[in-house]
């Protein structure tokens, strides 16, 4: 199931196969996998001007408010998360539910880079080479029984680590949830890298999800716990404010969040001096999730 | 204990207010620095933004505080309370240029987002209730005014709380940092309410 999906970006966008090979993801077995073939040879439709924002700006300019509220939050006080060991617990509707271990997740993946577009609902943007899998793999682990409709993912709670959980900011501990069409979509994974380096903590370690065509909080951080079932799931942001926050949260320019507007957005790392670019419509993957939506009417589904 | 407040009130008396003004402007040019220099992060212009919408709230604040010190302490800071609201204004203009020109900078989304967005519309409402005062911050209208002026000057109550509002409804989730603002806005403008008159015996 992997390598579904083929990035579009140019060859010149493209991490250095040395770079972009993990030192976990070495361990864990999974080189024979690496993408690279589909990423080099696939440069055909790729967005003009689309390049990576740098290291720096991917790992210091992050919302995960279980460390606090401010950007610079996450960065400053995530070190303290213990993310090894680490397992995920996949139960409901799946044949074989359990604690799987980290470790064991990624030997039976193949990881990937995905360059793509990260929205988020305060109408900022960034570009991030991720390294992953695709969920549909390690859903169908798994064994994702028949009756299953959506996916249910929850992040690690832990107060003794998370200071900004002391803070009812959110009804933690912080939970999103995905169509099961949508989560078995190609673009979905489990991000587990940034530039070839193991993913850092203020981005989600040690795997997380990531949707790119939906705005940012739906890819959630560090994820403990997921679960197949058939009844929709609640999700945070919806929980806080089912008025700005949908179950879809879709990128959309013509949606607006009712306190500003969706039409444009800042793409980070341009300076005191960069204008607003224009949202594209499912950030740009218009193409590749339109279908999913056929018939919705994404004004109401928000 | 009123010993000490007279000895205070006597060295605030020597403080001249340029020196305020001073200090409290000294955060523009160092902000304008770290925002050229990353010292603001990735994204500055946000950051920016919300530093000198958060000066101009405290110097609101600080303005408000004035009278219930010195009814309630008995420390006369009152020769700063011009200057303060001065300076606020100046913040607040400084936060809603950075706001359109470098946030938005889309004429057509502007004026979109003060007409349908709350917070942006109760924000450009509270910098509008400063403009008149700031013009009357000056001797000769004072002296025009009469006793209108402090009628009109009346309006900065109406201004901190539009701010605070503003603070308050900017941002996501439950975040308790606004609603401190908000908090001591209110009490310090119910220490301004009429005690209720106690009945006196005869």
């Amino acid at each position: 199931m992997a390598n579904r999906w083929i990035n579009t970006l140019k060859d010149k966008d493209v991490t250095p196969e040395a770079a972009f090979m993990n030192r976990r993801q070495i361990m864990g077995g999974a080189l024979a996998g690496i993408g690279l073939a589909g990423i080099s040879t696939g440069a055909s439709a790729a967005p003009e001007g689309l390049e990576p924002n740098t290291y720096e700006e991917i790992t210091s300019y992050n919302n995960y408010y279980e460390f606090g509220t401010g950007k610079d939050d996450p960065a400053k006080y995530a070190k303290a998360l213990t993310i090894d060991p680490w397992t995920v617990e996949i139960d409901g509707m799946v044949d074989k539910p359990g604690a799987y271990a980290f470790e064991d997740i990624l030997k039976a993946m193949t990881i990937e880079e995905r360059l793509y577009k990260f929205r988020c609902v305060e109408a900022w943007s960034m570009v991030v080479p991720w390294n992953g899998f695709e969920l549909a793999d390690l859903l169908n682990m798994a064994g994702v029984q028949s009756g299953a409709k959506y996916v249910a993912f929850e992040t690690a709670l832990r107060p003794d680590e998370m200071p900004g959980v002391a803070y009812p900011v959110l009804d933690w501990p912080y939970v999103e949830g995905l169509r099961l069409d949508e989560a078995m979509h190609p673009l979905t994974i489990m991000a587990t890298g940034v530039y070839g380096k193991d993913i850092l903590k203020q981005n989600g370690a040690p795997l997380r999800l990531v949707v790119p065509w939906k705005y940012g909080y739906k890819s959630i951080k560090s994820v403990v716990k997921i679960t197949l079932t058939d009844t929709q799931p609640a999700t945070s942001w919806n929980k806080a404010n089912a008025r700005e926050y949908g179950f879809y949260s879709n990128v959309n320019p013509t949606v607006d969040h009712p306190r500003w507007s969706q039409a444009s957005e800042r793409a980070i790392g341009g300076g005191l001096f960069s204008k607003r670019i224009p949202t594209e419509m499912f950030n740009g993957y218009e193409e590749d999730v339109a279908a999913l939506y056929a018939g919705m009417d994404l004004t109401k589904d928000i | 204990m009123g010993r000490i407040m007279d000895r205070v009130n006597g060295l605030v008396r020597k403080l001249p207010t340029w020196v305020v003004y001073i200090l409290c402007l000294l955060p523009v040019p160092w902000l304008l620095y770290l925002a050229q220099t990353g010292g603001l992060g990735v994204e500055p212009i946000k950051a920016l933004e919300h530093e000198l919408g958060q000066i101009a709230l405290k110097l609101l604040v600080a303005g408000l505080a004035i009278t219930p010190l010195r009814r309630y302490a008995g420390l006369n800071l009152i020769k700063f309370r011009r200057c303060l609201g001065l300076l606020a204004f100046i913040y607040v203009s400084l936060h809603l240029v950075v706001w359109l020109v470098l946030d938005v900078g889309i004429p057509s989304q502007i004026w979109a987002d003060i007409i349908k967005r709350p917070y942006v519309t109760i924000g450009m409402a509270g910098f509008l209730c400063l403009v008149p005062l700031a013009a009357t911050s000056n001797n000769y209208a004072i002296r025009k005014l009469g006793p209108k002026w402090r009628t009109l000057h009346k309006l900065t109550y109406l201004a901190v709380i539009l701010g605070g509002v503003h603070f308050v409804w900017l941002v996501k989730g439950f975040q308790l940092e606004p609603l401190i603002y908000m908090a001591v806005i209110l009490g310090l403008l119910a220490l301004r309410l009429p005690k209720r008159r106690k009945r006196q015996s005869i």
